[in-house]
């Protein structure tokens, strides 16, 4: 244990995701030898994202106004939806420059062990942006795991009846990887959804 | 195959050992609590990445020390085969197979092949179903590796199913994501139980051939069935093998059905009941279950028989097995001793722990290690004439 304000900043850091208490003494004690200037700047980067980062007020991706640069962005097209589960997909998506249309970040995925359902996603928001009828098409590109599959599943089922076309993100084998490092799983889903060419 | 040599460090009752072992029967001798059944658990580990003996990991690190570490090379097919396991509890395990990390230790299952037998496995034959499917899946996932994601999905669906379900009875509103889950319940069991029909309908004649062995002439006829949760065959639940397996699609929507069926049971007791968590192997002998109506010495039998029968079937899937028989024998009577000693001996490798080498049937008694005072030294031979006594590193 170290002293009052350097065990408080170990045991703060060692709370963040990925960061256990060997890097949180680490990250700690980098922090204690560096600059001043450097260490300002962090502290007033966290303030700024504590204070200017909201959540669109349409798809509750991040962003710094009313409305994220995605939703305020003309050029996109509104009739298609890409359904994601965090910030970080739409970063992950939109670097693929494919996709034109718009995203609704759910904030995570259905899992009741983590007490987590439909209404605590948000699902009333994404219905009632489907309702005025602009929207023909919805992507779900939730994770391709037992939740996210389960994500998918339930919207899919949800939407049904309002006759868009959905589609669920193909899963299958990486570009550039070798079929023999395939796991079992991959390459069946690989199998079933295989095209003809 | 067979394991050329055995190295474990701060496992169980050992800090350090490294044992050299010869294909053909060995017999770890030493007094109770030298560490015997240490070295065949791990072992055991090899194959099933668990513990016949423990459910979780912990208890298998030496008191003290944060990791224990397993490491085996085997010859399988005419290759080296090198195996290492870190076992860290609480965390990921590590596995490397001939020095390259694999991504999950997941997938050595099925590469090690271990048959083993010892006085836990009573349990099979009279203990709860939980063992019994235990075993079967075990068995599963070393036949056809890929059921081991299958098995891992399954469960994690039914932890997220039955967490749904508690809250259910709180807040009926959440019943809209049931049925998604009832979806990945249904196709994951069906998959599951499929296989699992299929590995009772293999096992099943070789069951039937070990426990007249094992029993003799003249004794009841010991036959596998399964009872499910999800109707099989017309309306009823049982299953004997030779009916047919329905197919992973027919369970599937055989099992969505029964679930739809008894929603409002699992609603109100908060748990999924339907599905081949549900499950149980029965073993039959005669014409009643063994469990509750064997006595002590059939029930042993059939345990025996069981273990046998995975022995042929593996063995019949192209594939010897190493057979390790945990403190067995003292338990056995004569006759019994006779049908394994059959067996075993013409195991590729058969490594046996007892504490008196006596117990043993000489036919077995080939190598012999002491096991004693934390160390475990190759003895030299009793009946071929003299070998040259292998010191196997003497540390404690």
């Amino acid at each position: 244990m170290y002293e009052g304000a350097v065990q408080d900043l170990i045991d703060e850091l060692g709370r963040l995701p990925g960061v256990g208490p060997k890097s949180a003494q680490r990250i700690a004690f980098h922090l204690l030898a560096a600059d001043a200037a450097d260490v300002g700047r962090l502290v007033a980067s966290l303030q700024r994202v504590q204070a200017e980062v909201r959540f669109c007020s349409i798809c509750f991706n991040v962003a710094e106004a009313e409305q994220c640069r995605i939703c305020r962005d003309p050029r996109r097209s509104l009739d298609t939806i890409c359904v994601v589960e965090e910030p970080k997909d739409v970063v992950a998506i939109e670097r693929t420059r494919e996709f034109r249309g718009r995203y609704h970040v759910l904030g995570g995925a259905i899992s009741p062990i983590e007490g987590i359902g439909p209404d605590d996603l948000k699902v009333k928001e994404l219905m009632s942006r489907l309702m005025d009828g602009s929207v023909t098409e919805l992507i779900i590109a939730t994770d391709p795991n037992l939740e996210g599959e389960a994500t998918a599943a339930y919207l899919a089922r949800l939407v049904s009846p309002m006759g868009l076309a959905v589609s669920r993100l193909a899963s299958g084998l990486p570009v550039g990887g070798d079929l023999e490092y395939a796991d079992e799983v991959t390459l069946g889903r690989a199998f079933e959804g295989r095209r003809r060419i | 195959m067979y394991v050329r040599h055995l190295q474990l460090g701060s496992f169980r009752s050992w800090e350090a050992v490294d044992l050299a072992l010869t294909p053909g029967p060995t017999v770890l001798v030493g007094r109770n609590g030298q560490g015997k059944t240490n070295l065949v658990e791990a072992v055991g580990y090899l194959a099933t990445l668990g513990s016949h003996r423990v459910s979780s990991d912990a208890p298998l690190v030496r008191h003290g020390a944060a990791q224990a570490v397993v490491r085996a090379a085997l010859r399988k097919d005419d290759r080296e085969l090198l195996v290492e396991v870190e076992i860290n509890p609480g965390k990921a395990n590590r596995v490397r197979v001939n020095r390259s990390p694999l991504p999950r230790p997941r997938e050595l299952l099925g590469l090690v092949k271990t048959v083993l037998f010892a006085p836990e496995d009573l349990a099979l034959v009279r203990g709860d179903p939980t063992e019994r499917r235990r075993f079967l899946d075990d068995l599963l996932v070393s036949r056809t590796p890929r059921l081991a994601g299958v098995r891992a999905d399954y469960e994690r669906v039914l932890k997220q199913r039955n967490a749904l379900l508690k809250t259910a009875k709180l807040a009926r509103g959440n019943l809209a994501t049931l049925e998604v889950w009832d979806g990945h319940l249904a196709d994951l069991g069906g998959q599951l139980l499929a296989a699992r029909l299929q590995l009772a309908a293999d096992l099943d004649p070789f069951v039937t051939a070990a426990y007249e062995g094992v029993a003799g002439e003249g004794a009841d006829r010991a036959r596998l069935g399964y009872t499910s949760t999800v109707p099989l065959a017309g309306d009823g639940t049982a299953f004997l093998p030779g009916i047919g397996v329905p197919s992973a699609a027919e369970l599937t929507a055989a099992l969505a059905r029964r679930v739809e069926e008894r929603r409002k049971e699992e609603v109100d007791r908060g748990v999924t009941l339907v599905g081949p968590h549900r499950d149980d192997l029965v073993l039959h002998l005669g014409p009643v279950p063994a469990k509750g109506y064997a006595s002590h010495g059939e029930s042993w039998s059939f345990a025996l028989a069981v273990k046998l029968a995975c022995f042929a079937l593996l063995r019949a899937d192209g594939e010897e097995p190493v057979l390790v028989l945990d403190d067995v024998f003292a338990e056995l009577d004569a006759g019994r001793r006779t049908a394994l000693a059959e067996v075993a001996g013409t195991a590729e490798q058969c490594l046996i722990t007892a504490a008196v080498a006596e117990d043993v049937p000489a036919a077995l008694r080939g190598t012999r290690v002491q096991v004693a005072a934390g160390t475990a030294t190759v003895l030299p031979a009793e009946v071929d004439g003299p070998v040259a006594a292998e010191e196997a590193g003497a540390h404690g």
